[in-house]
This record gives structure tokens, C-alpha cells and sequence, in this order.
């Protein structure tokens, strides 16, 4: 207990007033830019859905770095990168693997 | 106003639920009698039940996970003479129905109320003191974790007496545990009480997480950290990963049963295979959590009495981090039959295959650290030589079924019932009793009498191989599990063997029971050769956790311990145990909580009435909790600090035993 205190941040950075401009900039364009190809029409259907889901990404990416103060800069935050890729890892391996597996049976069994 | 409970619920005409409710409540009333003729509530409320010591707790999951032992193992014992006396024609004494709540009980308390358990018990005796620190990084929580441990099992314990337990094996697989199949109280005393273990569970495994990666003694690095604790490690991290997915698969079952929705019914969209998914994607790793620590216990013990020390150090560390990755993608391989092709079926077979060989190359660093050691073959390595021999065969019979081409013909067969016993006995539960018998003297301060562990490790050791070899025999032969009587006369032989082993197993426990009897006594009437007064009482201790006194003050390092290298206590040893240097200072530690007690009646109440459908009952508790909590958060007087000269006292007393033991010698 007493050689370390949990709730001390040692004196991390937790972002600047340009970093959140910039973050906050970057995030309302990506918005904007979202609704902007759907309701301009620009593309086919399929490659909407596709333009929405790179721009969804790189919208979580910028709200990890940014907002949640990911990255490589210390040991500290290249640890809590490393937990979230082990985290975001299990959960892909899960949801692929369910995908991988349900659809492999409803097929082999035609129970759809 | 009591929801579904009325009195019809009691089941007061079946004789063996009668019967043991008078022995649960004679014993439960002595027991309750005693401490009120010896006065000593107020200690077991100071002392215990309201503590946030790890090393306290340790005993109380120790205690629970022995009792839960023996109550699943009475289920087992009716379980094999039922099927020794079932047959042809004879229907037994267990009427179907009961018999399917005795395997359901049986697999549910053995996994989450004994073998999670004793597990969590070791991860708290153990891994602050090899890691250097005073406690675990939340020392409340930890209480928390315990109390929502011990409420559940007392939640399937009421099962028992009041309603009924589910009946659709450990696993609960729907469709047969929706309602519609499943319309009594069975199924959710099951949801819950793992529901509410697994929350336990999930707290501990955070907070043990949290300890080794923050809590290490200043200068430990990562490979210096001793191998129980990281194997306590990587079973963390698979409790974090994978807990989660019992919890939602536990809450998507009860939403088909509490809100009548449809994920796993045949109607309405469900699809039963999800569940299966679900499950076994937590079940799997589950074993991995079970069989780590185990595999640690045994990496210190082969060290400790082989008087070298670890083969391969780096090798175990890492095979264990390919355990907990590969054990992460096999779970398929629990329904190859489900009906997927060839692709799936490969990949899952391949992946559990590759999984034979991180676990081979902790054998052989087993092996090879006995190699040309000064082997001693005291109780604890006595285990953990029946463990290669054991666990060697059950991983070979893993192996084959990891064959999907097998795996059709032996599925579901008492040849997987042998297969997950050898594993889980000869792995699991022989690692935690050579755990509980290496560690004790340093929990109480004396030491068990050698030769009853030592019987009791024969007796579970031919009782095992009695009890389960005829079961592959039967199961090849084409016995499927969770069968109440048969007729067919060429397993009847192979079934009487089987229950000849239970007994031989009984032997077992009626011994370990002995060796504590004869403990206690020992301690009370402070026979000279049973105390331990070094602290190092194997003579060849070789981590930090020998190097205190036993029992561990509650501070247990009354200097923060230095770090030498791997094996620091056996290095200190070697220079001569050098003199501690530097000014002793106060030490800043937890104040114990009645918070963990008083969340834990909460969550019985919560579990019970859930279960019963009294709704006003789960909201009063539910609020009971909310303010607890927020009653608790604004508490600022939570800790204090131990005065130098308590340490001081300490410190010289043990200086003084040392000095005693070195002219002795």
C-alpha cells in the first residue's frame, strides 16, 4: 500500500489546449465529411458504406489520440497502448471467430 | 409479495434432501453454538469477516473452496453408486430428475466453488508476498471479490433445501435451460450464482493484475518475477479477457427467461449454436486459468525440493504466454459436431493440437529440474510427481480427441468425462493440494504431519486411475455421459471398479482431513518439531515469501524487501542472510471494512430473489448496495499506520528465533 499511491498520475501529459483544438477540429471534419457522402449521393451504394466505414475508423483513431491520450511518447502510454491492443485483439478474435464459425454451420446445414 | 416461493417448494418428501438438511443444520447449529459459548463473535467480526488482509482472506477461500469439495464430492460419490446399482432392470436410488441436478451441481461447484476457489485463495496467500509488496493494490475490493465468492456458493447451497437446481449439466445449454423446457427456479439459481461468482471473480483478477504490474518490490524486473506469480499473471489476464463473455452469455439466458426474448430459443430468430460459442469461448480459457497457477505451484515446488533451481526459467514464462494466447482460439473444439465443415473443424483440431506442446515443454522443465537435484520426496513433491505421470495421460487423450475425426465418435461419452477428470484432477486439484500442504506452515506457523499427506496423495492417486480408467473403457465402448441406468452387461463390470474408486478416493479426503486434525492439534498443544520458527521451513526455500516469519505479520515486509535477482531469498541465503540496513518507518496500511460483509448480504438477497421473482426484494437490495457504496467512497478514515515499535518488536523477535535455529544446528 503504501510504496505506491494508484490514483497519482506521475505526472503524465494529459493534452494541451492546441492538441484538443486539433482533435476537435479533425473530428467535426470527419463528421461532416461522413454525412457529406451520403447526402451528396457522390458514390454507389456499396461504396458509401465503404467511405463510412474508413472514415468511422479513422474517427476512433483520432478520438484515441487526441481525447484518450494514446500513443508511444513514455513507457506508461506504450503500456496502456499495448492493454488496449490485447483488448481490441480478444474481441476481433471473438467476433470473427463467431462470424467464421456460425456462418460456416448455417451453411454446411443450409439452416437458413 | 414472495414472488414464485410458496411452501410447496420445500422439498420436504424427498428422504436424502431431508436427511442432509437435519445433518447441515445440527452441524451449522454446533457451529454457531460454539462461537457464541466462547465468546467469539466479536473476534471473528473484528479479526476476520471484516478484514481486507490478503493472507486472511487466502484462509477463508481455503476453508470454503474444502467445504465446497466435500459437498461436490458427496455429489460424486452418489453419482457412481447410483450407476453401479442401476442396471438391468434396477432403477437405482436417484430418481432421473434429481440425478440431473446431482451432475449439474456436481460440475458447477467443482469448477467455480472449489477449484476458483482454492485458486483465488493461492493468489492471495502467495503473490504479494513472493512479489515484495504489503497487500493487493484494493485491498477492499479483494474483500469484495471474496464475499460475492461466498454468497454464491451459499446461493447454490439453498438450492439444495429450497426449489431446486438446474438440471441441464454445468454449462446450462439451451435450448433445455430456456423456459419453455426449463419452467422451474433450477436454471436461475445456476444464472445466478455464477453470475454473481463471476463478478468475484473478475474483481480479483483485475486487482491481482494490478498488483504485479505496480505493486513489484522496487528493482524487480519483469524476469526476476518468481513463476507462480507469473502464472497468476497470464490467469488474470485470461479472467479479464474472458469473464466478460460468461457474464453476457449468463445475461442473454436470463433475458430468454425473465423477458421471454429469443437469442438462443429454436423459435423467433435464436440460434442455439451462439450460446455454445459464447460459452465455451469463455469455457475453454477457463481451464487455462485453472491449470496455470497449478502449473506455478509445481514450478516452485520442483525448484524448492530439488535444491536447484528452475530448468528454463525464460522457457516457462513464455510457454505460458503461448498457453494463454492458443487457449484463446480453441474453443470450437468442445462441438466439432455442431455441424461446421471441414475448414472450421481443421483450424480448431490444428490450434488444439499446438497447444500439447508449450504444455510438453513445462513437462521436461519439470523433469529436467529434477534431473541430478538433491530430490526430497516430502508431501508436496509426492503431488507433483503423480501430476507428470497423470496429466501426461490425460493430455494424451486431449490430444486425440482434438482429432474432429475422433472427436465424432467419442463426443459426449464418458471417454471425455475421463479425459477433463484426468486433467482437471491430476492437473488442477493435485497442484492445489501440494500448493495448500507446501504453503501452509508459512500461513499458520507450523507444520502439518507429513506422513497424512502423504497417504492422502496414495489414496487419490490409485483412486484416481480406479475411478477413471474404466470410464475410457466404458466411453469407447459407447456410454454417453449424464446416463441414469443401463442395460448393457459389458459395462457393469468396468462401472463397479469405478465405484470401488470413489471410495479409495474417500480414503483420500477422510486422510487430509486427518492431516489438519492432527495440525490443529499439534499447534494448540505447541508440539516443539511441528512449530516453524525460521520462516524457511523446507530448509530450501528459494523465493521472497521464506524469508518472513511465519505466520506473516500483517504487514508482511517489515522492509521493503531488496531485490538480488531471481530468487533473491536463495541468493541472500548463499551471502548469509546479510543484516537489513536503514531506519525502520512507519508502514501505511489498509483499515479493515465491514463493506465487503454487508455487500455480500446484499447480493445473496439480490441473487435469492431474483430467482424467486420477488421484485421488491432486488430493488431494496439493489439500493442497499447503491448507498453502501456511496456511503463508502465519501469515507476518508481508511487507513493507518503501523508504529515503528510494533515492527521493531517484531523484527527482533524473529532476529532472536533465527539466532535459536542457527545454534541448534
Amino acid at each position: 500500500m503504501s510504496q505506491n499511491h494508484m490514483t497519482s498520475h506521475e505526472g503524465e501529459s494529459h493534452g494541451s489546449y492546441g492538441s484538443y483544438v486539433v482533435g476537435f477540429v479533425l473530428a467535426v471534419v470527419l463528421t461532416v465529411a461522413s454525412f457529406a457522402a451520403v447526402l451528396s449521393k457522390a458514390f454507389s451504394y456499396w461504396t458509401t458504406i465503404a467511405v463510412l466505414a474508413v472514415l468511422a475508423v479513422v474517427q476512433v483513431i483520432v478520438h484515441l489520440v487526441f481525447f484518450l491520450h494514446m500513443g508511444t511518447a513514455t513507457a506508461k502510454k506504450r503500456m496502456d497502448l499495448f492493454v488496449f491492443l490485447v483488448t481490441v485483439a480478444m474481441v476481433l478474435i471473438l467476433i470473427a471467430g463467431y462470424l467464421f464459425v456460425l456462418w460456416d454451420a448455417q451453411m454446411n446445414m443450409m439452416s437458413r | 409479495m414472495l414472488g414464485k416461493l410458496t411452501l410447496s417448494a420445500i422439498p420436504y418428501d424427498v428422504p436424502i434432501l431431508v436427511g442432509t438438511f437435519i445433518g447441515v443444520a445440527v452441524i451449522g447449529i454446533a457451529v454457531l453454538a460454539a462461537v457464541t459459548y466462547f465468546k467469539k463473535w466479536g473476534y471473528l467480526w473484528r479479526e476476520w469477516l471484516t478484514t481486507v488482509d490478503h493472507k486472511k482472506l487466502a484462509v477463508m477461500y481455503i476453508i470454503l473452496g474444502l467445504v465446497m469439495l466435500v459437498r461436490g464430492f458427496a455429489d460424486a460419490v452418489m453419482m457412481r453408486t447410483q450407476l453401479a446399482l442401476a442396471y438391468a432392470g434396477n432403477p437405482g436410488y436417484l430418481p432421473p430428475h434429481h440425478y440431473d441436478q446431482v451432475f449439474s451441481a456436481h460440475g458447477t461447484i467443482m469448477i467455480f466453488f472449489m477449484a476458483m476457489v482454492i485458486m483465488q485463495a493461492l493468489f492471495n496467500f502467495v503473490v504479494p508476498l513472493q512479489i515484495g509488496a504489503r497487500d493487493v493494490a484494493f485491498p477492499l475490493i479483494n474483500s469484495i471479490s471474496f464475499y460475492m465468492t461466498l454468497v454464491s456458493a451459499i446461493l447454490i447451497n439453498i438450492s439444495l433445501f429450497i426449489g431446486e437446481f438446474s438440471n441441464v449439466g454445468w454449462l446450462g445449454y439451451p435450448p433445455v435451460s430456456e423456459l419453455q423446457f426449463n419452467p422451474g427456479v433450477g436454471v436461475d439459481y445456476y444464472i445466478w450464482s455464477v453470475q454473481i461468482s463471476g463478478i468475484g471473480t473478475l474483481l480479483t483478477g483485475m486487482n491481482f493484475l494490478t498488483t504485479i504490474v505496480k505493486l513489484r518490490a522496487p528493482g524487480m524486473k519483469w524476469m526476476q518475477i518468481p513463476v507462480f506469480t507469473w502464472t497468476t499473471f497470464f490467469s488474470c489476464i485470461m479472467i479479464l479477457t474472458t469473464f466478460p463473455v460468461l457474464t453476457v452469455s449468463m445475461a442473454l439466458l436470463a433475458l430468454d427467461r425473465y423477458l421471454g426474448m429469443h437469442f438462443f430459443t429454436n423459435d423467433g430468430g435464436g440460434s442455439v449454436m451462439l450460446y455454445l460459442n459464447l460459452i465455451w469461448s469463455w469455457g475453454h480459457p477457463e481451464v487455462y486459468i485453472l491449470i496455470l497457477p497449478a502449473f506455478g505451484v509445481f514450478s516452485e515446488i520442483a525448484a524448492t525440493f530439488s535444491g536447484k533451481p528452475l530448468f528454463g526459467y525464460a522457457s516457462m514464462v513464455f510457454a505460458t504466454g503461448v498457453i494463454t494466447i492458443l487457449g484463446s482460439i480453441v474453443w470450437v473444439h468442445h462441438f466439432f459436431t455442431m455441424g461446421a465443415g471441414a475448414d472450421v473443424n481443421t483450424f480448431f483440431g490444428i490450434m488444439t493440437m499446438f497447444i500439447a506442446v508449450p504444455t510438453g515443454v513445462k513437462i521436461f522443465n519439470w523433469l529436467f529440474t529434477m534431473y541430478k537435484g538433491r530430490v526430497r520426496f516430502e508431501g508436496p513433491m509426492n503431488w507433483i510427481v503423480g501430476f507428470m505421470i497423470t496429466f501426461s495421460i490425460g493430455g494424451m487423450t486431449g490430444v486425440m480427441m482434438a482429432m474432429p475425426a475422433a472427436d465424432w465418435v467419442i463426443h459426449n461419452s464418458l471417454f471425455l468425462v475421463a479425459h477433463f477428470h484426468n486433467v482437471i484432477i491430476g492437473g488442477v486439484f493435485f497442484g492445489y493440494v501440494a500448493g495448500i500442504s507446501y504453503w501452509f506452515p508459512k500461513a499458520f506457523g507450523f507444520k502439518l504431519r507429513d506422513v497424512w499427506g502423504k497417504w492422502a496423495f496414495r489414496f487419490w492417486f490409485v483412486g484416481f486411475y480406479l475411478s477413471f480408467i474404466p470410464l475410457y473403457a466404458v466411453g469407447l465402448e459407447g456410454m454417453t455421459r449424464r446416463m441414469n441406468h443401463y442395460d448393457n452387461p459389458n459395462w457393469h463390470p468396468w462401472l463397479l471398479v469405478a465405484c470401488v474408486g470413489v471410495f479409495v478416493l474417500a480414503a483420500g479426503v477422510c486422510c487430509q482431513v486427518i492431516q489438519f486434525v492432527f495440525g490443529a492439534i499439534d499447534a494448540v498443544t505447541k508440539k516443539p518439531d511441528a512449530l516453524d520458527l525460521t520462516g524457511d521451513n523446507w530448509g530450501s526455500g528459494r523465493t521472497l515469501e521464506w524469508s518472513i516469519p511465519s505466520p506473516v505479520p500483517h504487514y508482511n515486509f517489515a522492509r521493503l524487501p531488496v531485490i538480488r535477482g531471481l530468487d533473491t531469498f536463495h541468493i541472500e541465503k548463499e551471502l548469509g542472510r546479510p543484516a537489513p540496513v536503514g531506519e525502520l518507518e512507519p508502514i501505511h496500511m489498509p483499515k479493515y471494512s465491514a463493506v465487503g460483509p454487508i455487500l455480500g448480504v446484499f447480493a445473496l438477497v439480490i441473487g435469492f430473489a431474483l430467482v424467486w421473482h420477488i421484485w421488491w426484494a432486488v430493488i431494496v437490495a439493489l439500493l442497499g448496495a447503491f448507498v453502501t457504496v456511496v456511503h463508502r467512497s465519501a469515507n476518508l478514515d481508511v487507513d493507518f499506520y503501523v508504529p515503528v515499535e510494533e515492527i521493531r518488536a517484531d523484527e527482533e523477535a524473529f532476529a532472536q528465533r533465527l539466532a535459536a535455529a542457527k545454534a541448534a544446528e
